[in-house]
């Protein structure tokens, strides 16, 4: 702001030659805005944001100094020796992507031609109706998040007023999406701390209280923080309320392989509705089951009961993400179409994902049976119950303070743990935080 | 199965450029010219990977410490502190002052949007922003998603084929006060048309008299000119006379990085503690919208931005597709004269960057299209990225030819 620091930014002047006379025509500049008084800032009122609840805790957890620290924040896979994992699979991608030496040109705004194939037979299967008969939208987007969000401004523009029901709990960014695209959002019942399982009745009453027509967000598997998952009987009568109440569900898949180890079999709730003939829309997460976190790859689909309306509706979608990012990163969909496109490598894939999800189960035992020795008197059974990459422990905002300030053990206030960030070898100390926590706050 | 709940959504309207793609796509003449693309080609008319991009990147996937875990949300923090430093210079007093907030946003678009988002929450100034005309297609589209009333000033004039630096000037003393002011910091997409140095000192002026808030879309830094210091002029002079202002940086253009959807959005504002407020909230705008930026392109511009030799590389790089272009427009400026194209053509030559706006009516486009299989948008821009030195002649002809006849 200084006259002094203005005039030294300005740039060499040219000894000769009519560019020169217009850089020396500068000098008079740093004397001219003098002559202007700095407006008054309008952004000196801008607050603080609120720390993230969940990529907050990263940060919080990034800046302790103490040996013992360990994140359970946020939900990224790690190995038993605690470091951030990429999978052997992605790596031979990118190594074959450099090979190929492909350009970086613009992808469509829809994305990823082969990338969109291999993303909708991932969740439906290849031999769905629903694709066979080009019902399916596919817009490649922003990984969960990003998806979720077109989806939101779709639902917003075309279904104005309508209210967009998610579970209690649920993931912590669900619903500042939903409300910063301009949609209403209400809590059903889900989540019962008595029997630590599903409140299925009460889930089902609120879903019927709704009004018809409503946006249900539903959990493809793995529930997040929760990790309860309703069974297959009970997702078939969830299709019953869906249907009669003419509710449009809308999947969140982040999890596909990490509920069972499976990725066909993960993907069941999806595919039920298209059985049932239900329309609804899914976002779908590469994040943790490829572990391309950072690169943001996803899609945003809408399975519908007619190929014009895919067609329609996907012409829409492709306006609203024309006007966030105009067109999705192409690297990480070109990773994905690798490795989906070569049956070699979705064989790898397969199994790494198996591997991933087996160490988590394994975390889970290894904590289960530590707990029970420590208080063999309280049930810690949710631990082993609980699908997924996170235990939801029940723990209030106060224990949950105590896990960080006295043990160093990073988590989200709401008590969820991600096991993916446990090793096998601190499950002890992590009981003994927990015992602690439960019993003296 | 029952009707489609979605019967009633209208099928959105068609990519007006996207269409010509796809025409020129299906045209089998082997005379076929494409000068609708909005990216860099080569003599070939080949898409191109910088050198200095693809060492980058053989770097980062060699590297074990690097990884895919999520960036932080304003994306990688020497990303942020570099890309500031190229737009607004080394010695600059905001940057030296910790007055700006930085984060790294997907490309262009990204940036503006988050930006326009954090303007619709936070900014106290009335919620209007105002763009050329014209400007890029999707600048409307952006800020009028953001909730803000978007309107319009004189820019371009059609006779002189230049600058209406008058009108420019009365439309922004016309705007309301404390209004938002998009200005092109180089290159003007898609007109060509750059104001002078001492023009850019007229704006600065208008826009202190009116208390406008300046936002900069800044996507061609090093492309027009070659010099990347030059190209940030604009945004130095802005800077340096003390506004608080928004910038929204592309790396598409200057490093070929296109498809990684590589850009940077810097707040500057009045004092170091308010920038960081200004951060926070910058953060949580991009949760909202996609959580946290993509890591590989970021990771490959970074390391060219930090490593002398890949910088090197770069800048040369750089001037190299700027050199191009420039040759291409005196080589164009020059068959037209050979040809005889009637009219005075001088402004192929003083309009600066990718595109380039002849003049040419519809019906003259037309006839590009139809007779000459040379496909350009209806406004007469055409890319001078999508011309190589053989075909000059070919263009010269159907130029005149379109002139004279239609």
């Amino acid at each position: 702001m200084s006259l002094a620091a203005a005039k030294g930014t300005r740039p060499q002047q040219a000894a000769c030659c009519g560019a020169a006379r217009r850089w020396r025509r500068r000098a008079p500049v740093a004397v001219h805005a003098a002559a202007q008084v700095q407006t008054a800032s309008r952004l000196d009122a801008v607050e603080q944001a609120p720390p993230d609840p969940i990529l907050g805790v990263s940060e919080a957890f990034k800046k302790d100094t103490s040996p013992d620290k360990l994140n359970l924040g946020v939900g990224a896979y790690r190995t038993e020796e605690l470091q951030p994992y990429v999978l052997k699979v992605v790596r031979k991608a990118e190594e074959r992507m450099l090979a190929k030496d492909e350009n970086k040109e613009y992808l469509p705004i829809e994305g990823l031609a082969s990338f969109r194939q291999a993303t909708v037979e991932l969740l439906l299967g290849a031999d769905s109706p629903a694709i066979q008969e080009g019902r399916v939208a596919v817009l490649q987007s922003l990984s969960g998040t990003g998806s979720l969000r077109v989806g939101a401004e779709f639902i917003a523009k075309f279904m104005p007023g309508t209210v967009a029901y998610i579970s209690r709990p649920t993931w912590g960014n669900h619903k500042n999406i939903f409300a910063d695209a301009g949609v209403e959002w209400r809590e059903y019942s889900y989540f019962d701390p008595e029997s630590i399982g599903l409140d299925f009745e009460g889930m089902l009453a609120d879903l019927q209280a709704a009004p018809d027509g409503s946006v249900v967000l539903l959990h493809g598997c793995a529930h997040n923080p929760t990790g309860v998952d309703p069974t297959k009987e009970q997702w078939a009568r969830i299709a019953d309320v869906l249907q009669a109440k003419g509710h449009l569900p809308f999947f969140d898949v982040a999890y596909q392989g990490f509920a069972t180890g499976s990725l066909e079999e993960d993907a069941f709730a999806p595919r039920y509705f298209v059985e049932r003939g239900l329309e609804f829309a899914v976002a779908q997460s590469y994040s943790k089951n490829l572990g391309l976190y950072a690169e943001r790859v996803g899609a945003m689909s809408f399975v519908l009961s007619e190929a014009g309306a895919a067609q329609r509706v996907l012409s829409q979608m492709k306006r609203i993400a024309r006007a966030i990012y105009s067109n999705p990163p192409v690297h990480g969909a070109r990773i994905v179409a690798e490795v989906v496109g070569s049956e070699e490598m979705f064989g790898e894939w397969k199994g790494e994902m198996e591997m991933m999800a087996g160490r988590i189960k394994g975390v889970r035992q290894d904590l289960y049976d530590a707990l029970v020795e420590i208080n063999p008197d309280k049930d810690w059974s949710f631990v082993l119950k609980q699908i997924g990459m996170f235990t939801f422990t029940g723990m209030t905002p106060q224990q949950c303070d105590n896990m960080t300030n006295k043990w160093h053990v990073y988590m989200t206030k709401d008590g969820r743990l991600s096991l993916a960030g446990l090793s096998s070898a601190k499950a002890a100390y992590l009981a003994r935080a927990i015992d602690d926590s439960v019993r003296n706050y | 199965m029952a009707a489609s709940r979605f019967l009633e959504v209208p099928q959105a309207p068609p990519d007006a450029i996207l269409g010509i793609s796809e025409a020129f796509k299906a045209d089998n003449s082997p005379q076929k010219m494409n000068l609708g693309v909005g990216a860099y080609r080569d003599e070939e008319g080949k898409p191109v990977v910088l050198g200095a991009v693809r060492e980058a990147e053989r770097r980062v996937l060699e590297d074990p410490t690097e990884n895919k875990e999520y960036l932080g949300m304003g994306g990688i923090p020497e990303f942020c502190r570099l890309s500031a430093r190229m737009a607004f210079g080394e010695g600059s007093a905001a940057l030296r002052e910790g007055r700006n907030a930085t984060i790294q946003g997907l490309s262009g678009t990204g940036c503006l949007r988050v930006g326009g988002e954090f303007l619709s929450r936070f900014y106290p100034g009335p919620k209007i922003v105002l763009i050329p005309t014209p400007s890029w297609a999707n600048h409307r589209a952006i800020f009028e998603r953001c909730g803000m009333q978007v309107q319009q000033y004189r820019y371009y004039k059609a006779d002189t084929r230049g600058l209406d630096f008058e009108g420019m000037i009365e439309d922004i003393k016309a705007a309301p006060e404390g209004a938002i002011l998009l200005l092109h910091a180089c290159a003007h997409n898609p007109t060509g048309v750059d104001p002078t140095p001492e023009q850019w000192q007229g704006i600065l002026d208008a826009a202190l008299a009116k208390k406008l808030l300046v936002f900069f879309d800044s996507a061609y830094q090093g492309f027009a000119s070659g010099d990347l210091d030059r190209d940030g002029y604009s945004i130095r002079l802005f800077c340096d006379a003390g506004l608080e202002l928004l910038l929204a940086q592309s790396f598409a253009k200057n490093m070929g990085l296109y498809g990684e959807r590589v850009g940077a959005l810097t707040v500057i504002v009045g004092d170091s503690a308010a920038a960081k407020k200004v951060e926070s909230q910058l953060k949580i705008t991009a949760r909202q919208m996609y959580s946290n930026p993509p890591r590989h392109g970021a990771s490959i511009a970074t390391r060219i931005l930090a490593d002398p030799q890949l910088y090197a590389q770069w800048k040369v790089e750089l001037k190299g597709m700027a050199d191009r272009i420039l040759t291409m427009r005196q080589q164009l400026y020059q068959a037209l004269q050979e040809v005889g194209a009637p009219g005075d053509w001088g402004h192929i030559l003083r309009q600066i960057g990718m595109f380039s706006y002849t003049g040419l009516t519809k019906a003259q486009v037309e006839n590009m299209t139809n007779k000459w299989h040379v496909y350009m948008t209806f406004d007469g821009r055409i890319s001078m990225a999508g011309l190589s030195s053989s075909k000059c002649g070919y263009l010269a002809q159907a130029m005149k030819d379109s002139v004279e006849n239609c």
